[in-house]
């Protein structure tokens, strides 16, 4: 495992005003990295400074060779204007291959062949002429995605990529996510959706102006940290409720809601052993939801 | 049938008749290759501000032409030589660079604002709409004022009135024009799909959204003769609507605005001559019946 990308110290903001301090993470080749935290604490000017965007106050950020060569493929937030845009999924999806392109006007057979690999990859190929507008939410991120695969095979950085989907094609589409991250693909996942957490090997959790966690899953799900964050999340969209229902049984007394939710998933978390728990938990808010 | 064919036959004796027929057909195309890219990237309030700013420059023009005059005055050499100048310097000297410069600040005022770009543009648009008139009304020595005003505004005559050197122009923007797109489709395309991936895979966006709106600025120039400065949003926009009614791809939904707007100004044309309509409103009529038209046909496709 080659280190592909390090973060030293790095201090980033705009016009002289820090918005995150203390960035100090390395990620190696392969990698599942799932960054969190709350909107406003730091993530999207993360994306950027990672993606070479916008440069770093302090520290540095060291890219391997191969994001040197290629950069980073990514697949940004939905915009408004995407939602009627007519255009062919082919069409989109060769748009990934513009930075090969350079300065020539049109694209090669190579890059060509390249955007109907990728298609393929992502299971897209019957619906190369259909247009973007009419497909479906997760239809609509593969396609994406193979555009992003387009620029470069070796890492990928997603902002959000589950926000408006159903949870069927939410789990879908996290699942075409691992299989990616198993073919050798570094991913770089931004959510504030604590399932992604299921999935990654990795997790920084960013807050309050600074790096609040950065390790293993399973390290960080021992944490009060990530205990408190999946619990948090968990309440907001209504699984906490039924996590009191459960804790009443086994805690009884008058303990208020949101305890009473955090004993539940805290006993979750010793029974069922932490991956399981957090599916379960996840698939518990499905049936809510 | 035949009554008429003999008519546009003599009309088209007049090289003043195809000069117009040429320009037009190629403003047209134009304006309907940028139209699709500003209205799926919500540009298209910036084309019509730009048109109003061409107009206030038009009008400045012309009163710099006039009050020049006045002021050479004199009987020597130097006064006739700089008649001649005035008189033989097209005024798209001035509205070209006001226009480009208009054009830069719109854009970079949508982008980072203190006065945000829907009202940067209202403001901008009503205010050289204002002063343009407030100028041409004090200086201008012309009689008919009002059909001055008119004519800059609706283009009722300027389109047949264009000299040899001001052909060759326009035949020669609008080929900038179209290869400028040619060029660089892939990237207007990436760019107007989606600006912040384009950003991320090292294509410098904001140098192709000033591009953009720079071309957008040469085809309002050139469009002013055709239309008039008040119905050029409409060649841009209404070609690239009724095109993305039908079409499901960004190369079918180009090629067919293009062919809409030329075939529309192509009648438009005809048809202003034959019934002797004004030419601007007549392309733009014809422009929106097309529209209606590919809404039902959308509506129909939909259906089945």
């Amino acid at each position: 495992m080659s280190e592909q990308l390090i973060c030293r110290n790095v201090t980033l903001g705009y016009e002289g005003n820090a918005v995150t301090e203390g960035m100090d993470f390395t990620l190696d080749a392969g990698d599942y990295l799932c960054i969190l935290g709350e909107n406003g604490s730091g993530k999207s000017t993360l994306i950027r400074a990672l993606l070479g965007l916008i440069p770093v106050m302090s520290g540095e950020i060291i890219r391997g060779e191969d994001i040197r060569a290629e950069g980073i493929g990514y697949l940004p937030q939905q915009t408004v204007v995407q939602r009627d845009f007519p255009a062919s999924v082919r069409e989109i999806v060769r748009s990934g291959c513009l930075a090969k392109s350079g300065k020539r006007p049109f694209y090669s057979k190579a890059e060509k062949a390249l955007a109907e690999e990728n298609m393929e990859r992502m299971g897209i190929t019957h619906l190369a002429k259909r247009c973007y507008r009419e497909l479906s939410g997760g239809q609509q991120q593969r396609v994406l995605l193979a555009r992003a695969l387009c620029s470069t095979g070796k890492i990928l950085l997603l902002d959000e990529p589950v926000t408006g989907l159903d949870p069927k094609a939410q789990t879908e589409l996290y699942e075409l996510i691992r299989e990616l991250n198993d073919s050798g693909v570094t991913i770089i996942m931004v959510s504030h959706d604590v399932s992604a957490v299921s999935y990654a090997g990795k997790i920084l959790h960013i807050g309050n102006g600074k790096q609040l966690f950065f390790g293993s899953r399973e390290d960080y799900l021992s944490s009060k940290l990530g205990q408190s964050f999946i619990i948090t999340e968990r309440g907001d969209t209504g699984a906490g409720n039924e996590g009191a229902e459960t804790s009443s049984k086994s805690a009884p007394g008058e303990l208020s809601k949101g305890k009473k939710a955090a004993i539940a998933a805290g006993t979750g978390l010793l029974v069922l052993g932490t991956q399981q728990a957090i599916h379960h938990y996840v698939k518990r808010g499905e049936r809510n939801g | 049938m035949g009554e008429m064919i003999d008519k546009l036959a003599y009309y088209f004796s007049f090289p003043f008749v195809r000069y117009a027929m040429i320009v037009g057909l190629l403003i047209a195309l134009c304006s309907s290759l940028l139209g699709v890219t500003l209205v799926l990237k919500r540009f298209s309030f910036i084309g019509d501000g730009l048109s109003h700013v061409a107009f206030g420059a038009m009008a400045t023009a012309t009163v710099i032409s006039v009050s020049l005059k006045g002021a050479v005055s004199g009987n020597n050499a130097f006064a006739k030589w700089l008649t001649d100048l005035i008189e033989n310097t097209n005024s798209m000297v001035i509205i070209l660079p006001v226009t480009l410069i208009a054009a830069i600040l719109l854009l970079k005022t949508g982008q980072n604002t203190k006065i945000k770009g829907d009202a940067a543009i209202a403001m901008i648009s009503v205010a050289s709409l204002a002063i343009g008139y407030m100028l041409i009304n004090m200086f201008s020595a012309s009689a008919n004022i009002a059909g001055d005003v008119c004519s800059t505004l609706f283009g009722s005559t300027s389109i047949l009135t264009l000299t040899v050197s001001e052909v060759w122009l326009s035949v020669a923007l609008a080929v900038i024009v179209i290869v400028i797109f040619l060029l660089f489709y892939n990237k207007i395309f990436a760019v107007t799909f989606d600006e912040s991936f384009a950003k991320a895979t090292g294509i410098r966006a904001n140098a192709y959204n000033l591009l953009i709106a720079v071309v957008t600025a040469l085809i309002i120039v050139l469009a002013m003769n055709l239309v008039g400065s008040l119905l050029i949003s409409a060649l841009i926009i209404f070609p690239a609507l009724s095109a993305m009614r039908v079409f499901k791809s960004f190369k079918a939904v180009i090629i067919c605005s293009a062919v809409i707007s030329v075939i529309c100004a192509g009648f438009g044309l005809i048809a202003s001559i034959l019934f002797s309509t004004p030419v601007g409103s007549t392309i733009v009529t014809a422009d929106m019946i097309v529209f209606f038209l590919f809404c039902i046909i959308s509506k129909c496709l939909r259906r089945s």
